[in-house]
C-alpha cells in the first residue's frame, strides 16, 4: 500500500492509498461532520454533510469526503462559505424531521442552522442507513431493510427475523442518531403481539 | 434460414435478396409504431391485407407494418411505394380508395394528403411535406421502409454492411479511431464524446468489458428511442456489435423500460434473428470475435436512466446511483469497464463506419457533428419526431418543421432536456441547436425532448411540475435531493396556490444550490435546472404569483376565476348544462352568470362556450367584475339595440 | 399459493440473483401482484436477503404488493400530456372510478396509476387501459371510455 501525500486545510497529511478523505482528515485532527459514516461499514455517501472542496489538476469541485479517497497532491478544504452554507441547509432540512436529535442540534449551533426554517414533519428517521447497513454487513442478519424510494422511503423490520434475533442483539440501537430505530423496533414487537 | 460464416456470405445473400425484389413493385408501408397503433393502425393494416386477399392481389402488391416515421400527430401514416406518396390519418374505410386509385390507377387520393395549415397547399410525396422537407433523416429515415420484424428487410436497405466491412477489413482500433474522429457525442443527455468513452474502456485493465444500450428513455415527452428501438432494432444492434468489437467486449445488455412492450418484443426478436444468421454469438462472420447480448427490462424508475443506477439495476438491485468519482467506463457494471450509450448514439455507429467520419463531420456544427432526433411535442401543430442536423435554429424547428403554434396562440418557450433541462424563451429562438449552445442558454440537449409552450402555459407551474416529478422519482438516498426537492415542491406548490411568501425565491435558490453542489448523482444535481431557467427568463411570473397572487398565463387553478362577459353571452345555456357544480345561473334569453361561491374553477364552462360567443373569461389577480343585477340580464336582440 | 410456477420462473433465469428484477416482473405479470409467499420463495431459492427483495418490490413502480383490479388504468402525466391538460383527465378518472392513483376499487374492477410518459406524446393527453392507448382525450371522452369497461 503506497503512502499518499496531500494537503487538508493547509496541513500536510499522509495517508495510505484507498483511505477516504474523511478518515485522513480525522486522523490529522480535523473534524468533518458526517451522519452516515461508520468505520466498520462500506462508505455510503448519503447524508452529504461531509462535503468538502477539492482541487486537483486545475479543477475545483465538491465531493463527499467519506467516499472520495486520497490522491497524491490533492488540496482539500473542509470549510468555506459555500460548504458552510450547504451544511447549514442540509441540517435545516434534517431538523424538520428530527428536531431533538443531539448531534443535529450540536452541528446546528456550529453552522447557524435554524431548526424552524422548514415546516416540521416529525418522521424522525433521517435515512442515514446505519441500522440497515450494520445488520447486513456486520451482523449478516438482514433483520431490517429499506422499502420504497424518495420521500416515501422508510426503514422496515422483517418481523420473523427481528423477533428471533434482535432482542439479544440491539447492536444497531446505539447507532441511531434520532432514536427512531428503537421506536420502530418497539412497534414491530407490539404488532406481533409481543410485550 | 441462412447463416453467414463470412462477410462474403452476407453480401452474396444480400445481392440475391435484392435481385429477387422488384423495386417497381407496389409496396404499401403502414406505420405500426406505438403512436400510430394507438390511432388505429393495426386495423388499417388488417384492412389492406383483407382487401388484397379479397381482390386476389397478394402476389402483386406488398403490404407491410413498418417502423415509425415520426409524423405521429397525423397517424396512421401510410406511404405507397415506389412513388413515395404519403397519406395521413388513414382509416380502414380509405383502404379501398387507396388500392383502386393509387395502386392501380396511379392517381392520388386528395383528401388523405398533407395540407399546410397556413397556405392550404397539399403535398404528395413524403419529402415534399414541410414537416419532412427540412429534416435530414439519416438515422430514422429507414423506419418507414422496413418491417421491424424482418432482418431481411434491414439487409435490403444495406443493413450489417458496416459490420461486414469492419470485421473483414478493419482492426478494433481502427473502428474505435473512426468513431473518435467522427466526434460522435452521446445522444442520451450528457453529450460526452463516445469515442473517448470507448477508448477509456478499451485501455482499462482487465479482460471482461461490457457494452450497454440505455433504452430507459425516462424523460417525459421523449420517445425517439422508442421509435428507433421498435422501428429499426437491427440498426441499434449493429451499432452495439461494432462497439463491442472496438472496445473488446464479449457481453452486451439492452436495458429497455418495461413501459415499451413493443420495443422489448422487437429487440428481443432481432437478437434471436441475429443469432441464427450468425451475426451474434461465437466467431461472428468468421472473424474470431465472440459477442452476445441480453435484454433486461426496467421496472418503472426514472432514476434507472442514470448510468450508475442502470448498472446497479442490471445487477438485480434497486436503482440507487453510485458516486462517479471513478468513471463507469473504467469501473462500472460488476466493477468492470462498461461502455453505456444511448439508443440513438448506437444507431449512428453503422452510418459512421459505412460512410466514414469525414462524411459525418460535414453534418452539424464544429462542436456537435451529425444529426439529432428530437421529439417535438406540446403546443405545436406538427407533433412528432424530427431528425435535423445540429446547428439548425430553434425557430426553423418550430416554424418550418412544426408549422408553428396551434390556434394562433403566441409562442412562449420551448423546454429541452427534460427534467434536467431548461426553458428557452422567444428572445432566443435563433439559437442554433447544439450541445454547447443549449448549455450556454441555461438548458441542455438532454435526450431530445422538445416541449413547446404557449401563452397559456404558466412557467411557475412548469417548474413545479418538474420538481414534483423528480420528488416522485428520486431514489431517496441523499439528503439534498430527497429533502431538498421535497421542500422545493412544497414551496412551488404553495406559490401556484396563491400562498407564496416573501423569501420563498431565496429559499428556493438556496435549495437549488444545495442540490446542484452536493447531490449524489446527476438526477439531483440537475433537478433545479427547470426552476433556475424559468426564474432566469420568467422572473416576472414568479413575482406576480407571490406578490400579486396573479397567474399571468391564467392557468393556476387557485388563482383564476371565471366570469361571463354580459356583452358576449347569448344565453345558449351550454355552460349551465355542463357545469358540474351547478354554479351557473341563467335561463332562456338571459345573460348567464357564475356564482363564485359555488364555482370549483374546473374550466368546463370555458371549454364548452361556443367559439362564436367566447363569453366565458378568465381573470387572475383581481376579483371578477360583479354580475349584472338580475333585472338587467335580459338579452336584447342586436337588432333591437339601436 | 402455488409455488411451482414461482420455482419455474426462478429456474428459467438460472437462479441468478442479478435476474431478480426480471423474475419479479414475470411473477407480477402472471399474478397481477406479488404475494408475500412469492417473495419469501424467491428469497429462499436465490439465497438473497428478504430485505433486498422487499426493497426492490417497493422501489419499482411496476410491482404491486396488493392485488390489482381487472383493468389497469394508466394516465400519462408526462410533460407533453401535462401541457395538453392531463390533470383534467386524471381528475375525471378519479371522479368516475372513485379511486386515486395507487389505489384499486373495492370491486377489484379498476386500478389507477399515473405514469410518466407512454411515448405517445403526439396524442396527448393519453390514458392507457389494459395496454390500449386512448389519445387526444377530452373530459367527456374520458368518462365515455371508462364506462365501456365491464
Amino acid at each position: 500500500m503506497s503512502e499518499i501525500r496531500l494537503q487538508i486545510d493547509g496541513k500536510d497529511v499522509t495517508a495510505e492509498e484507498g483511505t477516504p478523505l474523511l478518515e485522513a482528515a480525522r486522523r490529522a485532527g480535523i473534524d468533518i461532520p458526517a451522519l452516515c459514516y461508520h468505520e466498520k461499514l462500506k462508505p455510503y455517501g448519503a447524508c452529504r454533510l461531509c462535503t468538502v472542496e477539492i482541487e486537483s489538476r486545475g479543477r475545483t469541485r465538491l465531493v463527499a469526503s467519506c467516499v472520495y479517497t486520497v490522491e497524491e497532491g490533492l488540496v482539500v478544504r473542509t470549510r468555506s462559505e459555500k460548504i458552510d452554507r450547504i451544511r447549514k441547509t442540509l441540517l435545516e432540512l434534517l431538523l424538520a424531521h428530527a428536531p431533538d436529535a443531539p448531534t443535529l442540534k450540536a452541528w446546528a449551533a456550529e453552522y447557524g442552522a435554524d431548526p424552524d426554517r422548514f415546516e416540521k414533519e416529525p418522521s424522525f428517521c433521517i435515512h442515514c442507513g446505519l441500522c440497515v447497513r450494520y445488520c447486513a454487513e456486520v451482523k449478516g442478519k438482514n433483520a431490517i431493510g429499506f422499502i420504497d424510494r424518495g420521500v416515501r422511503k422508510e426503514i422496515s423490520f422483517i418481523p420473523e427475523i427481528a423477533l428471533q434475533e434482535c432482542e439479544n442483539c440491539k447492536a444497531c440501537f446505539e447507532l441511531c442518531p434520532t432514536s427512531y430505530l428503537q421506536a420502530a423496533y418497539v412497534l414491530t414487537r407490539s404488532l406481533a403481539g409481543k410485550d | 434460414m441462412p447463416r453467414f460464416h463470412t462477410p462474403e456470405d452476407l453480401e452474396t445473400f444480400r445481392r440475391e435478396l435484392l435481385s429477387g425484389r422488384d423495386p417497381h413493385k407496389p409496396c404499401i408501408s403502414v406505420c405500426v409504431g406505438a403512436g400510430c397503433l394507438a390511432s388505429g393502425a393495426s386495423e388499417v393494416l388488417d384492412a389492406f391485407r383483407d382487401e388484397l386477399a379479397r381482390q386476389g392481389l397478394e402476389a402483386e402488391v406488398d403490404v407491410k407494418g413498418t417502423g415509425c416515421p415520426g409524423f405521429c400527430e397525423r397517424g396512421p401514416v401510410v406511404v405507397v411505394y415506389p412513388e413515395e406518396i404519403c397519406y395521413l390519418q388513414v382509416k380502414p374505410e380509405d383502404v379501398v380508395d387507396i388500392l383502386s386509385q393509387t395502386v392501380k390507377e396511379k392517381k392520388v387520393v386528395d383528401r388523405l394528403l398533407y395540407e399546410d395549415p397556413a397556405s392550404g397547399e397539399k403535398a404528395v410525396k413524403e419529402s415534399e411535406i414541410p414537416f419532412y422537407r427540412h429534416q435530414e433523416r439519416v438515422v430514422i429515415g429507414d423506419n418507414i421502409r422496413i418491417d421491424s420484424r424482418s432482418l431481411d428487410d434491414y439487409l435490403a436497405v444495406g443493413g450489417y454492411a458496416a459490420l461486414a466491412k469492419a470485421l473483414s477489413g478493419m482492426t478494433a482500433e481502427q473502428v474505435l479511431e473512426e468513431v473518435k474522429r467522427s466526434n460522435l457525442r452521446g445522444r442520451g443527455g450528457g453529450g460526452f464524446p463516445a469515442g473517448r468513452k470507448w477508448e477509456g474502456s478499451r485501455n482499462a485493465p482487465g479482460d471482461t468489458k461490457y457494452v450497454i444500450v440505455n433504452a430507459d428513455e425516462g424523460d417525459p415527452g421523449a420517445f425517439m428511442d422508442r421509435a428507433l428501438l421498435e422501428g429499426n432494432p437491427h440498426a441499434v444492434l449493429e451499432g452495439l456489435i461494432l462497439g463491442a468489437y472496438a472496445v473488446g467486449s464479449r457481453e452486451g445488455f439492452v436495458y429497455v423500460r418495461q413501459e415499451y412492450p413493443l420495443a422489448v418484443e422487437n429487440i428481443t426478436r432481432a437478437i434471436e434473428q441475429a443469432r441464427s444468421y450468425g451475426l451474434l454469438g461465437k466467431d461472428i462472420l468468421g472473424s474470431g470475435f465472440d459477442f452476445d447480448v441480453e435484454v433486461h427490462k426496467g421496472a418503472g424508475a426514472f432514476v434507472c436512466g442514470e448510468s450508475t443506477a442502470l448498472m446497479t439495476a442490471l445487477e438485480g438491485r434497486v436503482g440507487e446511483p453510485r458516486p462517479k468519482y471513478i468513471r463507469s467506463n473504467v469501473r462500472g457494471l460488476w466493477e468492470k469497464p462498461s461502455v453505456l450509450n444511448n439508443v440513438e448514439t448506437w444507431a449512428n455507429v453503422p452510418l459512421i463506419i459505412n460512410k466514414g467520419a469525414d462524411w459525418f463531420t460535414k453534418i452539424g456544427t464544429e462542436g456537435s457533428a451529425g444529426t439529432k432526433i428530437f421529439s417535438l411535442v406540446g403546443k405545436i401543430n406538427n407533433t412528432g419526431l424530427v431528425e435535423v442536423p445540429m446547428g439548425i435554429t430553434l425557430s426553423d424547428i418550430i416554424y418550418k418543421i412544426g408549422s408553428g403554434i396551434p390556434g394562433d396562440k403566441k409562442f412562449k418557450a420551448v423546454q429541452t432536456g427534460g427534467p434536467s433541462g431548461g426553458c428557452i424563451p422567444e428572445s432566443m429562438l435563433d439559437l442554433q441547436v447544439d450541445f454547447d449552445a443549449l448549455s450556454d442558454a441555461g438548458s441542455m440537449m438532454g435526450s431530445g425532448g422538445m416541449i413547446v409552450m404557449d401563452e397559456d402555459t404558466c412557467m411557475v407551474d412548469v417548474a413545479r411540475y418538474f420538481i414534483h416529478f423528480l420528488t416522485d422519482e428520486s431514489c431517496g438516498k441523499c439528503v439534498p435531493c430527497r429533502e431538498g426537492l421535497r421542500q422545493m415542491d412544497k414551496i412551488l406548490t404553495r406559490i401556484t396556490e396563491g400562498k407564496g411568501k416573501e423569501g420563498d425565491l431565496e429559499t428556493l435558490q438556496d435549495l437549488a444550490e444545495t442540490a446542484r453542489e452536493a447531490a449524489l448523482c446527476a438526477l439531483g444535481k440537475s433537478a433545479p435546472n427547470p426552476f433556475l431557467s424559468t426564474l432566469r427568463h420568467f422572473r416576472d411570473e414568479y413575482e406576480a404569483h407571490i406578490q400579486e397572487k396573479r397567474c399571468p398565463a391564467l392557468s393556476c387553478k387557485a388563482l383564476v376565476a371565471y366570469w361571463i362577459d354580459p356583452e358576449a353571452c347569448r344565453g345558449c345555456g351550454a355552460c349551465l348544462r355542463k357545469c358540474p357544480a351547478g354554479a351557473v345561473e341563467g335561463g332562456k334569453k338571459t345573460i348567464h352568470v357564475i356564482d363564485q361561491e359555488k364555482c370549483t374553477r374546473c374550466g368546463t364552462c370555458f371549454e364548452v362556450c361556443p367559439d362564436r360567443y367566447a363569453a366565458v373569461r378568465k381573470i387572475s389577480g383581481e376579483d371578477p367584475p360583479p354580475p349584472l343585477p338580475e333585472d338587467q340580464r335580459a338579452i336584447v336582440k342586436k337588432s333591437e339595440k339601436a | 399459493m402455488e409455488l411451482g410456477p414461482i420455482d419455474g420462473i426462478v429456474e428459467r433465469y438460472g437462479c441468478e440473483p442479478s435476474a431478480l428484477i426480471q423474475i419479479l416482473l414475470e411473477i407480477q405479470k402472471e399474478n397481477h401482484w406479488l404475494p408475500g409467499e412469492a417473495l419469501d420463495r424467491v428469497a429462499e431459492k436465490l439465497e438473497v436477503p428478504l430485505t433486498r427483495i422487499r426493497h426492490i418490490a417497493t422501489f419499482y413502480k411496476a410491482f404491486s404488493l396488493a392485488p390489482k383490479g381487472r383493468h389497469e388504468i394508466h394516465v400519462c402525466m408526462g410533460t407533453a400530456c401535462h401541457v395538453r391538460g392531463a390533470k383534467r383527465v386524471l381528475d375525471k378518472v378519479q371522479e368516475v372510478t372513485g379511486i386515486r392513483p395507487g389505489e384499486t376499487d373495492l370491486a377489484l374492477k379498476f386500478s389507477l396509476e399515473t405514469v410518466n410518459c407512454l411515448g405517445c406524446c403526439a396524442l396527448g393527453p393519453v390514458m392507457e387501459i389494459d395496454g390500449k392507448a386512448h389519445g387526444k382525450l377530452t373530459t367527456a371522452e374520458t368518462a365515455e371510455v371508462l364506462t365501456s369497461y365491464e
